[in-house]
């Protein structure tokens, strides 16, 4: 049965949105002759006016960040350096529910997870970074690691903030200077971030923020006084930056998209293993880059685990992101919900058998139900590409080898699930799964120790972990000489 | 004027553990420093590249699944047999890219030095490379390096073996399956090398080296969707290496590019560059 619940909105008076935002150049906002519309995808009602940087506002973040690399931050120690990295992770945390509140108004996201999962992770990773500013040389990249200059970032929507810190931390701990462009329909948090930068006092240029859509990202990627890139995003969009630097000498590292497995064997604490395939596919609305969008069951189990997680879907709560016992926000735009309708209907089409949670959808704003697809093949377009919505397709195996050949049967690896209490049959598979993260009887846990990263069409490079250095540093390639 | 007539060899192929000659029966002709017509050469067509990848990826599935310590005596295996073969590669050395005796024994010498050197590291990259970390939760969290998948490298013409060496062993060392397009100018080292590795327990198609043009077979083997990674150090030609770096991205390939500096300083990096970190999770209970 379903309880009935008292609403239980989060107050959205802690936060201030200035209706006009200004581009992040040079310590200070400046305003853009032209602008977009930032909107609350819950009630598309607008939320402010945000500048859109055009070449000439992209050279001048370049050179800020290129001035604020030679004059000040590639000459300043290790140790001020962290003391900066610090002073922003605690104003983070000082900040955190006016950030909280904020991600969820821009996003959609639930305020559960922008005030439980998102903002912490965003201070964590400031904190985790910053200890490394003085420790490079203990980073195994030599004894002099080098910074690279001036680092040109995108990210995207998905986790607006916490996507600027595993991007941000680690280029400034490593001693470089970024321009950072966040996604188009989530610019306010990586705005209040600036301020957060100037309240912290961090010399001017150091960061630099500019707003707008991909031709934006596609004028800071190519810039030629970029020394190094990092995207996430699209796999698509990935594929055409890296062929555009191709011949640049540009660094570059991507995370891009994925079709995780997440493979329920039939020994597994099922209880257990249909939470985490609910965390696994549901949480921010299945907008994830390593979602279990595919589940694997064995078939012995997969009637009993489809009928556990149609129960559990039923009970969980859609609606107004703000309210604290939301589970299911809303999807980030009309472009993304359209996408995962037609993604949706392609399943249909092809065969699959689609039942999806009996829950009433807001008028306004966007929003898609939780949704399970069965009798999935291989070859349905729902178990190939990613919808990045809460979309879940079920497919079934017999055997172990079975599961790890259609769990790696994609041109994509970021990441896998296993549930078993079987220890050796987890570490086999961990093993032999060609995915960059493995979670094993656990789903989408995320720790700034922890190196997050694709095999294969997900991208290359790491992000978190002493391994998250290793992109914004240069290694001195000293070995030693046979 | 009873001068024997010298045996001469037909070089060939190295796919899958096995020499054939191009199935396009195309040949290229091989001269010495001086001008001397040597031997008509293979070369490897399209077709000749798509079966080294078949081959790699099965290459790939046992040698990644070696362990560590069994990779680094096969590397060391083949730093034997190569010092049996030393004075065979001063010979072949000299005879394509001239020079003194002493320089090219000088470079016999560190080429086997650096696949001893190498050998050793396969059962330690991970210990290095390889993290326990300390998340802020009830789970037990580490990181390991595996091997990309299948490696194309392209060997640089100088020096001819301690580069193809060079090469060759950063990429091996770690589980990976390698494609070396041998340099145009000092094919015949790397078919002599072939025989080396055929008789020093690599796994067939571990290791598969093509000759003929470089610039001919390298872009069907960055555009190939099974290959992994590129190895570009060895491209002298920039124009091309830029053409084999836009190919790449067609599948993400990973791509260490050609540096002054790659040549000959061998680093952790170079082997970093073709390994994959997996991250594992699991909670800690009871």
């Amino acid at each position: 049965m379903m309880f009935e619940y008292a609403p239980a909105p989060e107050s959205t008076s802690i936060v201030t949105i200035s209706p006009q935002q200004g581009l992040f150049i040079n310590g200070e906002f400046v305003a853009s002759e032209r602008n977009f519309e930032s909107i609350n995808p819950a009630t598309e009602a607008v939320l402010s006016l945000v500048a859109e940087a055009d070449e000439a506002a992209v050279d001048a973040a370049v050179k800020a960040a290129r001035v604020a690399y030679t004059k000040v931050w590639s000459r300043m120690s290790g140790s001020e350096r962290a003391k900066y990295l610090f002073r922003i992770a605690r104003i983070i945390q000082e900040r955190a529910r006016e950030l909280a509140v904020l991600e969820s108004l821009d996003n959609g996201k639930p305020i559960r997870e922008s005030r439980d999962v998102d903002i912490p992770l965003v201070a964590a990773h400031f904190f985790y970074y910053a200890g490394w500013a003085d420790k490079l040389e203990y980073a195994g990249l030599g004894t002099e690691p080098k910074a690279l200059g001036v680092v040109g970032q995108v990210i995207p929507w998905n986790f607006p903030l916490l996507m600027l810190a595993w991007k941000i931390a680690p280029a400034l701990a490593a001693g470089n200077t970024v321009v950072l462009k966040p996604a188009e329909t989530t610019s306010l948090t990586a705005l209040m971030f600036a301020e957060i930068c100037q309240q912290a006092e961090l010399p001017p240029g150091v960061v630099n923020i500019i707003t707008g859509a991909g031709e934006t990202g596609r004028l800071l990627v190519e810039h030629p006084d970029v020394n190094k890139v990092a995207f996430t995003g699209s796999t698509a969009v990935g594929r055409s930056i890296q062929r555009a630097l191709a011949g640049s000498g540009k660094g570059l590292s991507l995370e891009l998209g994925g079709k995780a497995a997440n493979i329920v064997f039939e020994d597994a604490a099922l209880d257990q293993a249909v939470e985490g395939i609910v965390n696994g596919i549901f949480f921010n609305q299945g907008q994830v880059c390593c979602a279990g969008s595919r589940l694997l069951v064995q078939e012995s189990v997969a009637e009993e685990v489809i009928h556990a997680l149609k129960r559990r879907l039923g009970t969980l709560r859609l609606g107004d992101p703000l309210d604290k016992n939301t589970d299911i926000g809303a999807i980030n735009s009309r472009v993304q919900l359209e996408r995962i309708t037609e993604l949706a209907a392609v399943g249909d089409a092809e065969g699959a058998e689609r039942w999806t949670a009996d829950c009433a959808l807001p008028e306004a704003g966007f929003w898609f139900a939780p949704t399970i697809f069965t009798n999935v093949t291989q070859a349905h377009r729902i178990a190939r590409e990613e919808i990045f919505g809460p979309v879940l397709s079920v497919l079934t195996f017999r055997t172990p080898e079975e599961a790890l050949e259609k769990a790696n049967n994609t041109p994509y690896g970021l990441s896998a699930g296993i549930w078993s209490e079987k220890g050796s049959r987890i570490l086999w598979m961990a093993n032999r799964l060609r995915a960059g993260v493995v979670w094993a009887n656990t789903f989408n846990r995320f720790d700034p120790a922890s190196p997050f990263g694709g095999y294969k069409e997900s991208g290359f490079g790491r992000e978190g972990g002493v391994h998250g250095l290793a992109p914004y540093l240069q290694g001195h390639a000293k070995g030693v000489s046979a | 004027m009873n001068e024997r007539l010298q045996v001469r060899k037909t070089y060939k192929l190295y796919i899958g553990g096995e020499f054939p000659r191009s199935e396009s029966g195309r040949v290229f002709e091989v001269h010495a420093a001086d001008g001397q017509f040597l031997t008509n050469m293979a070369k490897a067509s399209r077709k000749d590249a798509r079966d080294a990848v078949l081959a790699a990826r099965k290459g790939f599935n046992s040698w990644s699944a070696a362990s560590a310590y069994n990779r680094g005596q096969v590397m060391y295996r083949i730093a034997e047999v190569m010092e049996g073969r030393s004075v065979q590669f001063v010979d072949e050395l000299r005879l394509l890219g001239g020079g003194s005796e002493k320089k090219a024994r000088l470079e016999v010498e560190r080429a086997i030095d650096r696949m001893v050197w190498y050998a050793g590291w396969a059962d330690k990259l991970a210990q290095v490379v390889g993290t326990s970390n300390p998340v802020a939760g009830p789970y037990f969290n580490f990181s390991i390096p595996e091997p990309t998948g299948i490696v194309v490298a392209a060997a640089p013409a100088k020096p001819a073996l301690l580069g193809l060496i060079n090469v060759l062993a950063q990429i091996i060392v770690s589980g990976n399956s390698s494609i070396i397009v041998a340099s145009q100018s000092q094919p015949i080292v790397a078919i002599t090398l072939a025989e080396v590795l055929e008789s020093s327990d690599v796994p067939a198609g571990a290791i598969n080296i093509l000759t003929g043009d470089a610039a001919e077979i390298l872009p069907w083997l960055a555009s190939h969707a099974d290959v992994n990674a590129l190895d570009l150090s060895g491209v002298a030609d920039p124009q091309l290496a830029i053409e084999l770096e836009r190919e790449a991205a067609g599948t993400l390939k990973r791509v260490l590019r050609s540096s002054a500096q790659a040549e000959d300083v061998p680093s952790l990096q170079q082997m970093t560059s073709f390994l994959e970190i997996k991250t594992v999770w699991h909670p800690m209970g009871l």
